[in-house]
């Protein structure tokens, strides 16, 4: 029998969406599994009977209420917010004014400083956390969330500098000489002309710093101990995991709530992030 | 302009990286300068091995099944009408954009081994519960199944963005060849491909190994040290125990790996400059 083309082309499309079902298991299992926890009794949590795949008895909110008054989630919460607030501010200055210099400006190395830029951002924070830990505890910061300010910009500024580098060779050098015949200023022509039609990479380059601190984890956990300077992601691994049993409601809601901003913003402003996200690394 | 980079790549990368260096030869109390014990001792631990070796499995099998998984996933995907299309990429990246300790999280209860959904779900399918955490064998397939999970949207959103250049005149070519599905695979989308799939697998290989959240959230390492990387072990060592300068020691074993995939990502990059 032969089929039409668009007979087979439905066909594929068909074919991919079934094909596309255990994907979507695999990634949104965790995810029910965390939020259907989060609204369970204790009770039906640790009950051996019946399905734990579904809410079994009346969700509750008791974890939730647990979680935002009896816990300090809402401190780390604001520390959290405050510093990757900072973070992304500073990196956007810092690799805005780098990368400009280093698409416009002929100055010497200026060629290699990209390369570095690029061999700075492959560097994991697992290589660097020990020597940290001393210069944390040189500078007295160790025990203090204002610590990160310093560190969180060693990950985000090499990789929106980058970005951005990309983004900014993309304006075609005619755009410059216009703006130099009407007079602009090195600064007014990245104020008038290069941030503006770069508007995108910076969308991206925002989303990309605010998601890497947001995320952190290591830094915050191996120099902040007082519960009163953590941050979302240690403070919930180091507090809300407690020796009893009855912890997994607070857990995945606490989890689940420190996640929600991300997920949030990212799921507005995807098409930035993916078209940043791959730039960057194809180049 | 470009002061303030310089002063952070120098001062907060550059410098640090150096300074350990330096601190891997210090003794313990890092009053006296002992040369290369650290290291010498280091190779002589069986833990050490254990880790060495847990971090190159854990990384060559996550990556192996992340590329696969992720082609595969570009490639439904790329099939699908634009507005399906759009919504799908944006549902498979939440694993990706989720921070990773906090998801980590979820799938510690996941593999709870009591009252958790997956062994519930294996033994009313006739299979019998697995010790997911506390077995070395299954502690390991967690951590990767973890990292699979959260990586492999990384892959399909390099891989769409890949195929999307891929010109449609090269498939119509083929076809008027008599080219099949398989055919066209092999022959037209793979070969353009490649550059692009050698430059993702040397980037996920460097986050990979260096992964620090979801042995640290699963496991913490256990049981009994199978489960660790460098960078927890290092952060048991250096940090937990106490002992920075061999904790340097160990982050820096991290280094050459790293090093080696950076050196062929921008040889890759170069090349397609050209």
């Amino acid at each position: 029998m032969i089929r039409s083309l668009s007979q087979r082309k439905n066909m594929r499309v068909r074919l991919s969406y079934i094909a596309l079902i255990p994907y979507l298991i695999f990634f949104l299992f965790p995810l029910y599994w965390m939020l259907i926890t989060s609204f369970k009794t204790d009770t039906e949590i640790t009950s051996l009977k019946g399905i734990p795949l579904i809410i079994q008895s009346k969700p509750t909110l008791d974890h939730y209420k647990m979680i935002l008054f009896k816990t300090r989630f809402l401190t780390w919460f604001k520390n959290s917010a405050m510093i990757v607030s900072v973070v992304t501010v500073i990196t956007m200055a810092v690799s805005i004014f780098a990368a400009y210099a280093i698409t416009r400006l002929r100055f010497f190395g200026s060629r290699y400083f990209g390369v570095g830029v690029f061999c700075t951002y492959l560097v994991p924070p697992a290589l660097l956390f020990i020597p940290f830990y001393k210069v944390v505890g040189f500078l007295g910061l160790l025990n203090n969330k204002w610590c990160l300010l310093f560190l969180y910009p060693t990950l985000t500024v090499p990789f929106c500098t980058w970005i951005l580098i990309g983004y900014f060779t993309a304006i075609p050098r005619a755009l410059d000489e216009a703006a130099f015949v009407d007079g602009a200023s090195y600064v007014q022509m990245l104020t008038k002309v290069f941030l503006p039609v770069a508007a995108p990479g910076l969308i991206a380059a925002t989303l990309f710093a605010f998601g890497v601190s947001w995320a952190q984890f290591l830094y915050p956990l191996a120099y902040i101990y007082r519960e009163d300077q953590m941050v979302l992601t240690n403070g919930i691994y180091t507090t809300l995991i407690r020796g009893d049993v009855y912890f997994w409601g607070e857990l995945m809601g606490g989890a689940l709530l420190a996640s929600i901003p991300v997920v949030v913003i990212f799921a507005f402003l995807m098409d930035y992030y993916v078209s940043g996200l791959t730039r960057g690394t194809l180049r | 302009m470009i002061l303030p980079l310089f002063v952070l790549i120098v001062g907060l990368v550059v410098y640090p990286f150096v300074w350990s260096v330096y601190l891997t030869m210090l003794n313990k109390q890092e009053t006296k300068f002992v040369g290369l014990r650290n290291f010498k001792q280091l190779w002589g631990y069986d833990t050490f091995w254990l880790v060495f070796g847990n971090s190159f499995r854990f990384t060559l099998t996550a990556v192996f099944f992340k590329a696969t998984l992720g082609l595969m996933l570009a490639l439904i995907l790329n099939n699908l009408p634009f507005r399906g299309q759009r919504i799908w990429r944006g549902v498979s990246m939440i694993p990706w954009v989720m921070p990773l300790a906090l998801s980590s999280m979820g799938w510690w209860w996941v593999f709870e081994p009591t009252h958790s959904a997956i062994n519930w779900v294996l033994v009313q399918f006739g299979g019998t519960a697995k010790p997911w955490l506390s077995d070395p064998f299954w502690a390991r397939v967690s951590t990767i199944v973890t990292n699979i999970w959260f990586g492999t949207p990384f892959f399909m959103i390099m891989y769409l963005a890949g195929l999307k250049s891929i010109p449609e005149s090269l498939y119509e070519a083929a076809q008027i060849d008599g080219a099949r599905a398989l055919q066209r695979f092999r022959y037209v989308t793979f070969p353009m491909l490649s550059r692009l799939i050698a430059i993702t697998v040397m980037f996920s290989t460097i986050v990979t190994f260096a992964n620090f959240d979801i042995v640290r959230v699963l496991t913490r390492g256990g049981p009994r040290y199978t489960t660790h990387l460098f960078g927890t072990y290092a952060f048991n060592i250096g940090i937990e125990a106490g002992h920075l300068p061999r904790g340097a020691a160990i982050a820096l074993f991290l280094f050459p790996v790293l090093g080696v995939a950076a050196f062929f990502i921008l040889r890759n990059i170069a090349r397609g400059e050209e």
